[in-house]
């Protein structure tokens, strides 16, 4: 039901990617998690300068039916938060890994990303 | 293990996501929650509401029994015609909420909702005993034999027509279901299937509820989808329902209606029948009338885009004494508005319309200001209108 999910990132069981450039890492969440969530009405995104522990709740996604917890797979500095998703949260269903993202971490723990899921790893856990 | 109703199959087929609701396995949407309510605002959305409750009121005593367990006046209604009621304890509480038709003479037809079925049975069976003329009045459960399909949208009346023809086979358009007014209810042929059509609904839009014998709901539902393809219709789930009825504000029982609220209290006074010498719960209703009540059921909107307001979000009041005043009781980001609406309980002091509130959100207060309802508004036709 859902594409295969991209091979150049990094993922979370509780279904954020990650995107990693340097040391700065872009999260946002996968087709699976907003497939499940279905039509998204509001994203909260944690402001600029917050600092963020692996596993800590940091941001909401809101659909029509429910409130879901977004969790930062990564410990590290917020260093940007995305307004589109906050102008246009729909495009946290039809672009979640591209214009869907959320936010920027500048990661503090880089030994934090061997804990992260492969893109096998991932797949291997959603239903097909 | 979840109850399913005829048209789960061809829910499944269409893609729909099901979910567990009052006991039954149901879907919540097909596409999309937002595309649905959308369809049903501008053409037409197709639901299928056969999880409710269906009874059957029969015998020469049936009104006066009705009269005496509704708060709405059944003698209002003739053969061809329905009202909106309400079930309620002696203490005024709310039991339940239902459509009340009546078919013939001494036949009357009772829609209720699908979490309450079991209890409004009891109930009725209860009082039933108690009823001095008893042996007057038959009450038959007519929910696993009958199904229902709602059909919403101000284009559903291009092509309902199209569906149907009368028991005897005539055409003229005067005697078919797009000449119904609302809350009037007529029979026909669906195919060789013999269905109940009423002008009613839970949308806020122009549309029909059909009472459709459970063997037949396959090919009716395929017939409406056929024939509504010419305006775009779209099967709806119960998502969609909940939307629309939230910008329709309309209540929904255990959200706006519980066993310890009345429909004094939900602003539902106009379908209490006072003036009647009796009906369960009259007592304590009148005092409520002459006394006051101490909460009040009250629409909102929020004043500027945020996270939805949701049941149970603490309601407070705004300016110097900002303090805790009730909860919402429905909310949801409104899919024609743009913007979080729902409804809740305030006392009667804040519930005039423009009156400023905050809804509390993970400790945020977000401004919202009362409004009349419905939250969202749109031109009646009053050719349809019906009001009982």
């Amino acid at each position: 039901m859902t594409s295969p999910v991209p091979h150049d990132l990094k993922y979370a069981k509780s279904h954020e990617w990650v995107r990693l450039v340097g040391d700065v890492a872009t999260i946002g969440i996968t087709d699976h998690a907003q497939h499940e969530l279905t039509d998204v009405v509001f994203v909260e995104l944690p402001p600029i300068g917050r600092w963020l522990k692996a596993g800590e709740a940091c941001a909401v996604v809101e659909s029509v039916k429910t409130a879901s917890d977004i969790y930062s797979p990564i410990s590290g500095e917020v260093i940007a938060n995305n307004p589109s998703v906050i102008e246009n949260p729909a495009l946290v269903n039809t672009d979640p890994y591209g214009a869907g993202w959320f936010l920027q971490v500048r990661i503090s723990l880089p030994e934090e990303l061997e804990h992260l899921l492969s893109p096998e790893q991932y797949q291997a856990q959603i239903p097909a | 293990m979840l109850k399913r109703t005829p048209l789960y199959s061809t829910h499944a087929k269409l893609g729909g996501r099901l979910i567990e609701f009052g006991g039954w396995e149901m879907p919540v949407q097909y596409a999309s929650i937002i595309e649905e309510h959308q369809a049903v605002r501008s053409k037409a959305g197709l639901f299928d509401i056969s999880h409710m409750g269906q009874l059957q009121v029969s015998g020469p005593a049936a009104q006066e029994f009705l009269n005496h367990l509704l708060t709405n006046d059944v003698r209002k209604l003739h053969p061809g015609l329905g009202q909106y009621s309400l079930l309620c304890q002696d203490t005024g509480g709310v039991i339940d909420d239902l459509l009340v038709y009546q078919l013939e003479e001494h036949n009357f037809w009772l829609v209720i909702n699908a979490s309450r079925v079991d209890i409004d049975l009891a109930w009725f069976a209860w009082q039933h005993e108690q009823f001095p003329h008893a042996e007057g009045v038959r009450l038959e459960n007519m929910s696993r034999n009958y199904g229902a399909l709602a059909v919403q949208g101000p284009r559903v009346v291009e092509f309902i027509n199209s569906c149907f023809s009368t028991s005897r086979g005539e055409d003229a358009s005067a005697l078919l279901p797009a000449a119904l007014r609302r809350n009037q209810i007529g029979h026909y042929l669906c195919g060789g299937a013999s269905v109940w059509v009423a002008r009613t609904g839970y949308t806020g839009e122009d549309g029909f509820e059909l009472l459709v014998p459970a063997a037949n709901l396959d090919p009716v539902w395929e017939h409406l989808m056929t024939k509504g393809k010419s305006v775009g219709l779209l099967p709806a789930g119960l998502g969609a329902r909940d939307t629309l009825r939230t910008e329709a504000g309309l209540s929904l029982y255990s959200h706006e209606l519980t066993e310890k609220i009345s429909p004094m209290e939900a602003g539902l006074e106009r379908f209490v029948a006072l003036h009647k010498p009796f009906f369960i719960g009259r007592e304590a209703l009148a005092k409520q009338q002459s006394q006051g009540v101490s909460k009040k059921c009250i629409a909102f909107k929020f004043t500027e885009k945020n996270a939805p307001p949701r049941p149970q979000y603490p309601i407070w009041s705004t300016g110097r004494e900002e303090q805790p005043i009730g909860e919402v009781t429905s909310g949801t980001q409104s899919p024609s508005l743009g913007i979080g609406i729902g409804m809740g309980y305030v006392p009667p002091s804040y519930c005039q319309p423009e009156t400023a509130i905050a809804i509390e959100i993970r400790g945020k207060k977000v401004p919202a200001v009362v409004v009349s309802r419905p939250i969202y508004k749109k031109a009646q036709d009053p050719k349809l209108s019906n009001n009982l």
